[in-house]
């Protein structure tokens, strides 16, 4: 009788498999990811600047602070101001875009490619070239314009449009991927329902679109818009490299004004206040999404 | 083998003892744990409480690959990235192979030898099952019947201590099932390896096993070579689910003198129990006569070798075509019980004399 | 059919505005200083200067050295998301532990957590660890992706128990079945998070800006801010020559790899 000592049965190797395959991504995920996110919100509540030897628990005199700070409240209305904008315009151009590609037979694929390929590039590189386009006398844009007898601008370096030419990059980039998406969700819908409405005796496209598509494409709209915020409030990229906040602050953002007090300034604890405030409005269009695809699901 | 496990929702109490070499089939109808079963036997389950020996050696702590098992799985579970060749060979990799030799790539230049080795055993196993000119293909480029030949020479290809099969059948049609059915029996012979082979279907346990432990609600009811159990059923549960159609459960009771009755039929045989029991009788276990109980014929089934007679009240007659030509449905019969057994109030077998046969017909 | 020719005419339309600035990317790559500005747009250059832009763009700014550290970043980042992500994807699907729920209540957590939350921390841990402008910095924070984790399990549970109890009575320990099984099994969905991977981390610009300041560690987006800063806006020919550079891997992997891409992008719709 041979009997076998020091292993484990199968549902305690299994157990203690289980946590070790998981344990480094888990370590790396409380390094990398949910520690400093606890962290950003204590260092919010103390006075330290980077580099500083003494740190002071402050409570909440960076928030104070920043309810008086002008630039604070541009940078948060500029950032809604681009959100406004740019969400709805990708949201609405993405689905026209997806229905009329899934509508048509050929060429399909090249579509597709082409109003993706901005969502696969680089946005750095590509925002050189829309400075370029931009430019005021030779870009492509006022060319264009003057062609079809609309005004023009200087449209980055005005107060007034620098923020929309901004948006204009944003939707361009974004467009792509709230195509697929809404592709996706389109290639969800099963297809006898569009033949029992033809059978009903509607088989027009507005027709098709009202009763068929809008309604089943309610949770996909959903998410498409609630990525398109999260996405649009990460608006840093251009702003970084075409206009730094400019002209007279017309194009601080969020994220923005974060990386310049924490990094820049080095203010460490104002800028991690900040930083609470974008991941407060994250979360918070995180929740507005599960509260609507809740809804819809009962309703459904 | 021996094992036993204490009281789990699943399994209460299962003492089992595989002969080495026999082909054991376990049955019972879906949710009666015979997989849990066969699974904890393989080291996929812990089992609450109880032992797993195989031969002498106690295997509870030991990881699958540790227990020199082998099993098919239901659903076949071939690797679908892999070619034929590929799933065959993976269990003798891993066998015969250090984790250097293993290392993808790379560790083809050290293993030479031992691959080619691998790889004449797998052509060894594949031959007879007619899978030499498949071992290039991917499984999802086979058929049913070819996938489940690979499971088989998956398993076969280590020569394990002993086959475990959970339902390898169900996913083949029936003629398929029929052919491989006799090809498992055919191989497990030829290689005289231990087999457990789970199953719910009673056909194929009663063809392929040399004995049958028949499951129900984590219990095993009888475990018994498949006539004994045909004819022997030692409890009620176990007669109604060998045999198609099942057994029929006549009520009956013994009256003060010990005489089986159906109603007011007196039967040939005796009882030491008393009171209401049920009278167990196969459907070809009784025959038309003159006297006897009486039923009438509802429905009359033509089966080319046998001719069914559904009686009222459930019951079931099962005749040579040539005895059953002309009869119809509402006939009147009287039907003469050749052979029963008898069950009690709880469903266990009582015992049933047959010494007063002659004063009966008499 | 006048509806249909409609539709592809809107598409065509829509499709020259979305392809207009790579369109336009190449042809400023090739035209010398004077005809980039000149009143008239034209698509092809009269006197080409496609050599002197694109020498200059490697030669101005060490280009090629920008290049190899982002195919070096992403490549560290992609092993290390996957060396870690995937076990824990097969843990949290496939094997019954404790804390196992937990465990993905925060992945899911962590998934709503913004890339640019944990840059202050981030930044002062490493500044104390020394690590500052060194290839760790740009690497490290991205070593752990939440959302591979979070596909990858989503994954795994589709694939059938039995094949994992197989490969556990062929002898494979729960580490080989990671590789030998799940992977394989699952390389559409492991090719889509590549991709993702790559787009992400190529393109990454917020978070190298802030670790990396000396020009020998820039990735490719930081490198052509860098080139666009130091020349002000004078040679729009070498800039566009280093964008095209910059832009070209992700673009031809793209087309070259168009499903997984997409499949990678749309199965961030998966939650």
């Amino acid at each position: 009788m041979a009997e076998a000592k020091g292993t484990l049965g199968p549902r305690r190797a299994e157990a203690l498999a289980g946590t070790l395959l998981a344990l480094p991504a888990f370590i790396l995920m409380w390094l990398m990811l949910l520690g400093p996110a606890v962290a950003v919100g204590l260092l919010s509540l103390t006075d330290w600047n980077f580099g500083e030897p003494q740190i002071r628990f402050a409570g909440l005199e960076n928030y104070a602070e920043m309810w008086g700070d002008r630039v604070f409240w541009i940078s948060l209305r500029n950032t809604v101001i681009y959100v406004g904008v740019s969400v709805p315009a990708t949201v609405l151009l993405g689905l026209l875009a997806a229905i009329a590609i899934e509508s048509v037979g050929p060429l399909k694929g090249f579509y597709r490619a082409a109003y993706f390929l901005p969502v696969a590039s680089t946005l750095l590189a590509m925002a050189l070239v829309w400075e370029f386009m931009f430019h005021p006398s030779v870009g492509f844009v006022n060319q264009v314009f003057r062609a079809l007898g609309l005004p023009t601008a200087d449209w980055l370096q005005n107060p007034d449009t620098a923020l929309f030419a901004l948006a204009a990059i944003g939707v361009w980039q974004n467009l792509g991927l709230a195509m697929v998406l809404f592709m996706a969700g389109l290639k969800a819908i099963p297809p006898d329902l569009y033949e029992a409405l033809a059978m009903d005796g509607a088989d027009g496209a507005w027709e098709r679109f009202r009763r068929v598509t809008w309604p089943m494409l309610g949770p996909a709209l959903v998410f498409v818009v609630a990525i398109t915020a999260i996405r649009s409030f990460q608006v840093f990229d251009t702003v970084q490299v075409l206009t730094e906040g400019g002209p007279s602050k017309s194009t601080e953002v969020l994220l923005f004004t974060m990386v310049q007090q924490g990094f820049t300034f080095l203010r460490s604890a104002y800028g991690a206040a900040i930083t609470m405030v974008f991941l407060l409005l994250t979360l918070a269009i995180t929740l507005a999404q599960t509260v609507l695809l809740d809804r819809r699901a009962h309703y459904g | 083998m021996q094992k036993s496990f204490g009281p789990t929702p699943v399994l209460r109490g299962v003492t089992l003892e595989v002969v080495e070499g026999e082909f054991l089939a376990i049955l019972g109808a879906s949710g009666c744990g015979k997989s849990t079963l066969l699974r904890i036997l393989a080291g996929l389950e812990t089992a609450d409480a109880g032992e797993v020996w195989i031969g002498d050696r106690r295997v509870d702590a030991l990881p699958p690959k540790a227990r020199d098992l082998a099993m098919v799985f239901q659903s076949y579970a071939l690797y679908p990235y892999m070619t034929v060749g590929q799933n065959i060979a993976l269990p003798l990799e891993m066998r015969r192979l250090s984790a250097l030799q293993r290392l993808p790539w790379l560790g083809r230049l050290w293993s030479g030898p031992q691959r080619r080795a691998i790889a004449a055993d797998v052509a060894a196993v594949a031959a007879p099952l007619g899978l030499a000119p498949l071992l290039a293909r991917k499984p999802a480029q086979l058929s049913g019947g070819q996938r489940q030949r690979v499971a088989l020479a998956r398993a076969m290809v280590r020569s394990p201590a002993a086959f475990l099969m959970d339902e390898p059948l169900s996913n083949l049609d029936a003629r398929l099932r029929a052919e491989a059915r006799a090809e498992i029996v055919a191989l497990t012979r030829r290689l005289g390896v231990t087999t457990l082979y789970v199953t719910h279907d009673q056909g194929e346990a009663m063809a392929m096993a040399d004995r049958v432990a028949v499951m129900q609600a984590g219990r095993v009811l009888q475990l018994a070579p498949p006539q004994e159990l045909y004819d022997e059923p030692t409890s009620l549960d176990v007669a109604r689910f060998i045999g198609s159609p099942p057994m029929n459960a006549l009520p009956a009771h013994v009256g003060e003198d010990g005489a089986v009755m159906v109603g007011d039929v007196r039967l040939p045989w005796l009882s030491p129990a008393r009171g209401l029991v049920t009278l167990g009788v196969r459907p070809e276990g009784w025959v038309p006569a003159s006297q006897g109980i009486p039923a009438t014929v509802t429905l009359i089934e033509h089966l080319g070798a046998e001719t069914l007679c559904h009686l009222e009240g459930g019951a079931v007659l099962r005749l040579a075509p040539d005895m059953a030509r002309g009869m119809v449905a509402g006939q009147a019969l009287r039907l003469a019980v050749r052979k029963a057994v008898l069950f009690g109030a709880d469903g266990q077998r009582l015992p049933l004399q047959a010494a007063l046969r002659e004063i009966a017909l008499g | 059919m006048a509806r249909r020719a409609f539709t592809h005419l809107v598409l065509m339309l829509g499709a020259a505005v979305m392809l207009a600035p790579f369109v336009i990317m190449l042809s400023i790559s090739l035209k010398p200083p004077g005809e980039v500005f000149a009143p008239q747009f034209a698509l092809l250059p009269t006197q080409w200067h496609a050599v002197e832009n694109y020498t200059a763009a490697f030669t101005k700014v060490p280009l090629a050295r920008f290049l190899l550290n982002g195919f070096f970043v992403t490549l560290c980042i992609f092993a290390a998301q996957a060396l870690t992500a995937l076990p824990m994807a097969y843990a949290l699907a496939k094997l019954r532990w404790r804390g196992r729920e937990t465990a993905f209540a925060l992945v899911v957590l962590a998934l709503l957590i913004p890339p640019q939350v944990p840059a202050i921390p981030l930044y002062i841990g490493l500044w104390q660890l020394g690590l500052l402008n060194t290839y760790a910095a740009i690497i490290l924070p991205s070593t752990i992706s939440v959302f591979g984790i979070f596909l990858m399990r989503q994954f795994f549970r589709t694939v059938p128990d039995d094949l994992i109890a197989a490969a556990r009575m062929d002898g494979l320990s729960e580490w080989a079945i990671v590789w030998r099984i799940m992977l394989p099994t699952a390389a559409p969905a492991i090719a889509a998070f590549a991709c993702l991977s790559f787009i992400w981390n190529w393109n990454e610009f917020f978070w190298p800006l802030i670790a990396v300041q000396e020009e020998h560690l820039m990735t490719p987006p930081l490198g052509i801010a860098f080139f666009s800063n130091a020349e002000a806006g004078t040679s729009f020919g070498p800039l566009m020559a280093a964008a095209t550079v910059v832009t070209a891997p992700l673009a031809l992997a793209f087309l070259l790899a168009q499903r997984a891409f997409i499949s990678g992008v749309t199965m961030t719709g998966v939650k």
